[in-house]
């Protein structure tokens, strides 16, 4: 579980989130909604610690983020998983060994281990033989996937992807969504999504949080979403033509 | 005020670098990587450099000291002290300041805006120390090493010019280099080299580490690092001759 009390950041004189205070549940998919420049990825690089925050505070399961204590941040990112919004893959490894890396830097396993621990997380995300290729020779789509293989790669607690279908097709995006569900009821994990996209709303979404000028404007689950009366949140559902 | 700034940045980037490894024999690996493409990657050039080097100090030496009142041996005491002192350590890490700075710079520089830092960060790894210190402790390691061939090439390339251009005979040459060496002169020579290489190596880590944008910008960066290594290694050279030889 996530805790956000208060969390405001700005870059000096433009502020950028405002007083977020909100709880991402164990097991669930929280999607975090809104238009570009609203604060989103703000906030997904706050939680994880690469943006300091000016007040407020996150909580990973009763562990605060410090970030005055670089050694403690550290060590609750080792529970965090993160695909980026280009997937991030080391472009001078391989499928194989952007998988190994976590593997190598934080287990004691064999290389044998290792292996079947990579050949588990790339079966997992449908990429059985491409062991072997470099970034360079995938898709989009593939890169996705390798991002997601990589993330799960350790026992994460906490599953964070930030625009996990910017630059895919539908098909290929309802593929990266199911994979993400997936992950998320099997590893049980906590799951956060900044996402433009209103089929994952409305396909795996759990809990919503639609952030307007850098605040929370409205929290629900996906069925809410529709009802809502909330105007900001209707005009961006309206947006997406969907409803 | 800005050169404070960016000097304090400078500083406390070294100092993050200096936290607990997460896996020492993955930094081991890395720093032997970085000491082949630093070491064995600049070695064509340094061998091209320092024997034309050599042979055209030997060759203008030789054409200002053309008087009986001289003896033929000072064109090699000349030129092997002002090899040892001055162009093998300097040349040679101007020139590695250009290869291995702009390739350190553009190599961070597009980890940077490819998000791949902000992986090693979220994944837990010390991306600082990660990336840079094998890099600066390789650059440390090889540069000195760089400079020592760089110095036997020179003289190599200094003996044979006097010979092809009849200038002096290599026992004058090798008569005069020794007649007058001293080993501080190659300490001194070594201790430039490991502060040249510490220069170029950590002042690139860090124009590519504070890259941000896109391909431009890590363009800017590896032309950055390029320029404020040269500006920086002379004026380190400066001061490390004030010091050590005044």
């Amino acid at each position: 579980m996530i805790v956000l009390k208060d969390v405001w950041k700005s870059f000096e004189e433009k502020v950028v989130l405002q007083d977020i205070s909100t709880v991402f549940e164990t097991g669930k998919i929280n999607l975090v909604i809104g238009a570009s420049g609203h604060g989103k990825s703000v906030l997904m690089r706050s939680m994880v610690g690469l943006i300091d925050i000016d007040k407020g505070s996150i909580s990973y399961d009763n562990r605060e983020l410090d970030f005055e204590n670089y050694d403690q941040t550290r060590e609750i990112r080792r529970d965090i998983g993160m695909l980026f919004q280009g997937a991030a893959l080391f472009n001078s490894l391989s499928v194989q060994d952007n998988v190994e890396f976590p593997l190598k830097m934080f287990t004691t396993l064999t290389k044998e281990e290792r292996l079947e621990r990579i050949n588990f997380c790339l079966k997992h995300v449908n990429l059985e033989n491409a062991n072997r290729k470099f970034p360079a020779e995938l898709s989009g789509g593939m890169r996705k996937r390798v991002g997601i293989a990589r993330a799960i790669a350790l026992d994460i607690k906490y599953l964070f992807c930030d625009e996990p279908n910017s630059g895919l097709d539908p098909i290929t995006s309802r593929v990266i969504d199911n994979l993400i569900k997936d992950i998320t009821e099997e590893f049980n994990i906590t799951t956060i999504i900044n996402t433009h996209d209103m089929k994952t709303v409305f396909d795996i979404g759990d809990n919503i949080v639609f952030i307007y000028n850098g605040l929370k404007w409205w929290e629900g689950s996906k069925n809410d979403v529709k009802t809502s009366n909330n105007t900001e949140l209707q005009n961006f559902l309206n947006a997406s033509y969907l409803i | 005020m800005s050169i404070f700034y960016h000097f304090g940045r400078y500083l406390l980037f070294l100092r993050s670098m200096f936290s607990r490894p997460e896996k020492t024999k993955v930094y081991v690996k890395r720093l032997f990587a970085e000491m082949v493409a630093i070491g064995i990657g600049s070695l064509p050039i340094v061998i091209l450099i320092s024997i034309f080097q050599g042979a055209v100090t030997t060759v203008q030496t030789a054409y200002q000291l053309i008087t009986p009142m001289i003896a033929k041996s000072t064109i090699g005491i000349i030129v092997s002290d002002s090899t040892m002192l001055e162009l093998a350590p300097t040349i040679t890490s101007l020139v590695l300041a250009g290869k291995i700075g702009s390739h350190i710079a553009s190599e961070i520089g597009t980890m940077r805006i490819n998000e791949e830092i902000d992986a090693l960060e979220v994944m837990g790894i010390n991306s600082a120390a990660f990336l840079g210190l094998p890099k600066i402790l390789a650059g440390i390691i090889m540069v000195p090493i760089l400079v020592i061939i760089s110095i036997f090439l020179s003289e190599a390339g200094g003996i044979a010019a006097g010979h092809f251009s009849g200038a002096l005979s290599a026992s004058e040459f090798i008569q005069g280099a020794r007649s007058t060496f001293k080993l501080f002169t190659l300490q001194f020579s070594l201790i430039k080299a490991f502060t040249f290489g510490f220069i170029i190596t950590s002042i690139s880590c860090f124009h590519g580490f504070f890259t941000k944008g896109g391909a431009i910008e890590v363009g800017e960066s590896s032309t950055k690092a390029v320029v404020y290594s040269s500006i920086m290694i002379l004026v380190a050279d400066y001061i490390l001759a004030q010091i050590l030889l005044v």
